[in-house]
């Protein structure tokens, strides 16, 4: 493949940097925004000027001001739809595209997948469109990954908005009223937005149990407090995601996965859905009846709603309460009712992508082709379609088949069984007895004390703190140069030789013992206590 | 009560003294004390082998002697001052060296004068002369080329050699045919021979070990040079050699025994060489992707944390980074963060090298743990950092049983929320494999030299 390099085109040369306008929100309900000031400065240090639209912020607590004190500028509406590159939350309308520059580049939430007719008329335009929601799921463009960061506030909202509607607590209490039972949370589905959930209800004290198809999720269900369901089905083979989505499931399965929902259904309080499939209708997991089940003033947020839902009887953006008192909140602007941290988590994400298209720093986007991540957000290029990207496959998951074949190598068989082992020690037994029972002179007892002197050296040397190993090795060094008390006699020798032999061993024993202990003394009067 | 009466009873209260010696190490608060004990042995045992001398030579022994334990004390002072603590590997190794020659020297002197001994006991003597020789040569060479390695003033490399265990056995199998014959005919010439056997097998057996797995070969010295000791002990019948001997011998086994057990193999298998060079790093396993930090991001992560964990290895020490970490640590704990170290066993080129080092940079001792204290508590860490160590934080000693360093304990940093790897480059440790704590989700590296980056989140914090 060759390098497919784009310098896009500057429609402000003489100031050298390109401008990214934030334009304010138009569709209705919408909260968040594109920028932070924290991530204005953020852009401006990768070189860009930065020019936010009036009131742009002030849905999610950020004023003009704010954005002023950061270096941008506020500007018009059609100003900042005027700039080189426009970064904003929701897909423009038609009104909107058509105020775009010929040659500007467009940063949103796009979904081309569900929106062809949107990426047709964004490609009649000469522009560039990069849809967030289009960044491939590879560890290394988490960073700028706005699905996961959205789902995460949902999935954490989710909990409190049932918390809001559910007339009980969420923990266990005993009080001197009476013992209160922590509320029962399911959580349907795994992903992003499920785990945030289940790490959201399960610090407000309620028991959670969740579900997903993958079962690979199982310990990272429990690493944050859940207990994992796991749907045990005979004859298929587990489910291991090589996207890192949830893929649509096997028959057995829906069966099997039918009947835990209805056994849970009947036992807990809450229950909140996340269950999304790319590109599809969302699957029908709880149905009427199941809901039917449930006792009054249980509640149920179907985070699936926007997408069909995977509840039976959830209105998308509505709260709907069934003839049996369970309140169904179908509410698809979930991460907008945060609308601060949402904004900010996105405006993250975009500097993030911004930071990938500027390699140099110096407020000139470069789209590199070659690039996965580049590639696959990339939805219209120079006014031409490049949707879909070729399909990306990494690990986001340890693939199964890889897994499989590899086993641990057979266990050597050790040569030395207890069997041989024994008969070894029974041998040096005995032939330690034989050298003994035959030794002439006062060898028997020079053993004695040899062996003692292991034994002792074997049960002291075991109690010796860790950290002063070293110590120990140049105290021993220190005492090793006790040899010099057999080599100091030969210097009485009659014998030239020896005599000369004998003054280069107690000069180099004398070394070790003064030598030994003094490094010893230096090393221990460093260690201090805090 | 005459002289040698007098000096046997010193002799036993030495032991018995050094004994005490190495119990008062079993903690920081006792070490001292255990150390004055140790001197106090060797210099009762001394002073009471010097009034031997006195009574029995003429006044050149005694010149000889004042000499040679002059120069000698000189020498040893003026390295135990002037040796950086990076350096002890080395002077340790070296003093085994002379433990070694010492040794070879003796037993040398009790060839050339057999004190009148005669019959079975002058063949015992010949075998103990034959053996203490051997054992001190060994030692001799061997530490010198461990001292070569350590001292980088020889490549630590393994050496390998055709047939290099055979070398080994065959050399042993030589040595107890020398040592019957020798018994039977003492020649001079048999024990030249089997001093430069000796000499040759010590050179052999550490020349191919790798640089590596030094701290089990210092620590094999630190034994060979306790049974040395001991053998020249039986060859003088002098009970507080054997003694001393056999503390310092087994003192260097457990320490070898401990280094093994920390790298999950077998002693057989460092002294026969090899880890490292046959290690099949599975290069062409998918890890993803690692993500980058700044000292800035660092800084931050480290403001925002209430506990710190701080795994050093010895690429702290090969930057001398010791320093500014120890003031980061004040620092840190300035603001109420609860710092603390985890030193894997083998973390440093000495057992217990790495909290000498900290120690020397003024971190207190109650705050440096060792790896078993801490694993447990670093599911509960906010913030870990490693810093040099590469092999010893490895998961896939855990998870992958085909690694090569399968099953040897590690450090489990990677159930911190946070890691931060400062590391030169993303090339593999020591082992040869790569680490896959790099990938996980909650590490990030700091790329670059380890003292600069730390003194640059010391100045962004």
């Amino acid at each position: 493949m060759t390098t497919v390099m784009v310098h896009l085109v500057n429609s402000t040369p003489e100031l050298g940097s390109m401008r990214i306008g934030i334009v304010a929100e138009s569709s209705a309900g919408e909260t968040r925004v594109a920028a932070t000031p924290a991530t204005v400065k953020e852009l401006i240090k990768l070189g860009y000027l930065v020019s936010i639209e009036t009131n742009a912020g002030s849905n999610a607590s950020f004023s003009d001001k704010a954005y002023a004190a950061a270096g941008a500028t506020i500007v018009s509406t059609d100003e900042a739809w005027a700039s080189d590159i426009v970064m904003k939350v929701n897909a423009p309308s038609d009104a909107e595209i058509g105020k775009l520059l010929d040659g500007a580049t467009l940063i949103s939430l796009v979904a081309p997948a569900l929106n062809p007719e949107l990426v047709e008329k964004l490609a009649a335009r000469p522009i560039n469109v990069l849809a967030m929601d289009a960044v491939p799921r590879i560890s290394r463009a988490q960073s700028m990954d706005v699905l996961s960061s959205m789902a995460n506030i949902a999935g954490y909202r989710a909990v409190v908005e049932a918390a809001h509607e559910f007339g009980r607590f969420f923990t266990g209490q005993v009080t001197a009223a009476g013992k209160v039972p922590p509320a029962k949370v399911l959580v349907a589905g795994a992903g992003v937005a499920g785990l945030a959930a289940i790490g959201a209800a399960s610090s407000l004290g309620a028991i959670v149990r969740a579900t997903d198809p993958r079962p690979e999720v199982a310990d990272q269900v429990q690493s944050i407090g859940g207990e994992y369901l796991e749907v045990v089905v005979a004859d298929e083979a587990k489910e291991v995601s090589s996207d890192g989505y949830a893929k649509a499931t096997s028959e057995a399965y829906d069966r099997r996965a039918a009947e835990i929902y209805s056994e849970q259904a009947a036992d807990v309080d809450i229950i909140i859905t996340t269950a999304l499939i790319p590109g599809r209708a969302a699957p029908r997991l709880i149905t009427a009846a199941d809901v039917a089940s449930m006792k009054a003033g249980s509640v149920i947020v179907d985070m699936a709603a926007s997408q069909g839902g995977n509840v039976e009887g959830s209105v998308a953006g509505e709260r709907v309460v069934t003839e049996n008192g369970v309140i169904i909140l179908g509410y698809t602007d979930l991460a907008g009712r945060l609308p601060n941290q949402a904004s900010q988590l996105y405006g993250t994400n975009l500097v993030n992508l911004i930071k990938l298209l500027t390699p140099g720093k110096d407020g000139q986007v470069v789209l590199d082709f070659d690039d996965v991540i580049q590639r696959g957000v990339t939805v219209v290029r120079d006014g031409e379609k490049t949707w879909p990207p070729p399909p990306v496959q990494v690990s986001a998951a340890p693939a199964a088949a890889a897994a499989e074949p590899v086993e641990p190598p057979a266990p050597k068989e050790p040569w030395l069984t207890p069997s041989r082992k024994w008969a070894l020690i029974i041998a040096g037994l005995v032939a330690f007895f034989a050298i003994l029972a035959t030794a002439p002179g006062d060898l028997p007892q020079h053993f004695l004390v040899l062996t003692l002197a292991i034994v002792i050296g074997y049960y002291v040397i075991g109690k010796v703190h860790h950290a002063l190993h070293t110590p120990l090795m140049s105290v021993t060094n220190a005492i090793s140069g006790i040899i010099v008390v057999g080599a100091l006699p030969q210097l009485a020798s009659d014998h030239a030789a020896v005599r000369v032999l004998a003054f280069v061993a107690v000069l180099v024993a004398s070394i070790n013992v003064f030598g030994g202990f003094a490094v010893t003394r230096r090393m221990l009067s460093m260690f201090s206590k805090g | 009560m005459t002289v040698f009466s007098i000096a046997t009873a010193a002799y036993i209260i030495a032991a018995l003294l050094f004994v005490l010696s190495l119990a008062g190490l079993s903690k920081h608060e006792t070490a001292r004390n255990g150390l004055n004990y140790g001197i106090t042995g060797m210099a009762l045992a001394l002073i009471a082998t010097i009034f031997i001398v006195f009574k029995d030579s003429d006044p050149l022994g005694i010149v000889l002697l004042v000499v040679a334990v002059g120069i000698g004390a000189g020498i040893g002072f003026w390295k135990a001052a002037k040796v950086e603590m990076t350096g002890m590997p080395e002077l340790i190794a070296l003093l085994h060296s002379f433990v070694g020659l010492a040794a070879v020297l003796v037993g040398w002197n009790g060839f050339l004068d057999t004190h009148g001994l005669t019959g079975s006991l002058l063949k015992i003597h010949y075998a103990e002369v034959f053996i203490g020789v051997f054992i001190g040569a060994v030692t001799l060479t061997g530490s010198i080329v461990a001292y070569l390695k350590l001292s980088e003033k020889m490549k630590s490399a393994p050496l390998v050699l055709p047939g290099k265990n055979y070398i080994n056995l065959g050399s042993l199998a030589l040595f107890f045919a020398l040592t019957v014959w020798f018994v039977i005919t003492p020649h001079l010439a048999l024990l030249i021979i089997v001093t430069a056997l000796a000499l040759g097998l010590g050179w052999h057996l550490v020349a191919s070990i790798g640089g590596g797995d030094m701290p089990v070969v210092v620590s094999m010295l630190n034994s060979y040079s306790g049974w040395a000791a001991a053998a020249a002990g039986f060859l003088l019948g002098n009970d507080l050699l054997i003694v001393t001997g056999a503390l310092v011998g087994s003192s260097g086994a457990y320490l070898s025994y401990i280094m093994c057990e920390a790298m999950n193999r077998s002693f057989i298998s460092v002294i026969a060489g090899g880890f490292g060079i046959e290690a099949v790093a599975s290069g062409d396993t998918e890890y993803g992707d690692h993500r980058e930090i700044t000292a800035d991001g660092v800084a931050e992560l480290l403001t925002g944390a209430s506990s710190v964990v701080i795994t050093p290895g010895y690429g702290m020490a090969v930057a001398q980074a010791q320093y500014p970490v120890a003031e980061l640590v004040r620092k840190l704990r300035d603001k109420g963060i609860d710092v603390r170290f985890g030193i894997h066993p083998v973390a440093g080129r000495l057992p217990g090298h790495m909290n000498v080092l900290l120690a020397e940079a003024k971190v207190p001792y109650d705050i440096v743990l060792e790896m078993d204290e801490i694993n447990d508590d670093l599911a509960s860490t906010d913030v870990v950092l490693v810093i040099g160590a590469n092999d010893t934080v490895n998961p896939s000693a855990l998870d992958d049983p085909n690694s090569p360093i399968a099953g040897m304990p590690v450090l489990h940093v990677w159930d911190a929320t946070n890691v931060v790897v400062f590391k030169r480059s993303m090339a593999v440790g020591y082992a040869g494999v790569q680490n896959p704590l790099f990938f996980k989700e909650n590490s990030q590296m700091l790329f670059g030299d380890a003292k600069e980056r730390v003194e640059d989140i010391i100045k962004a914090l």
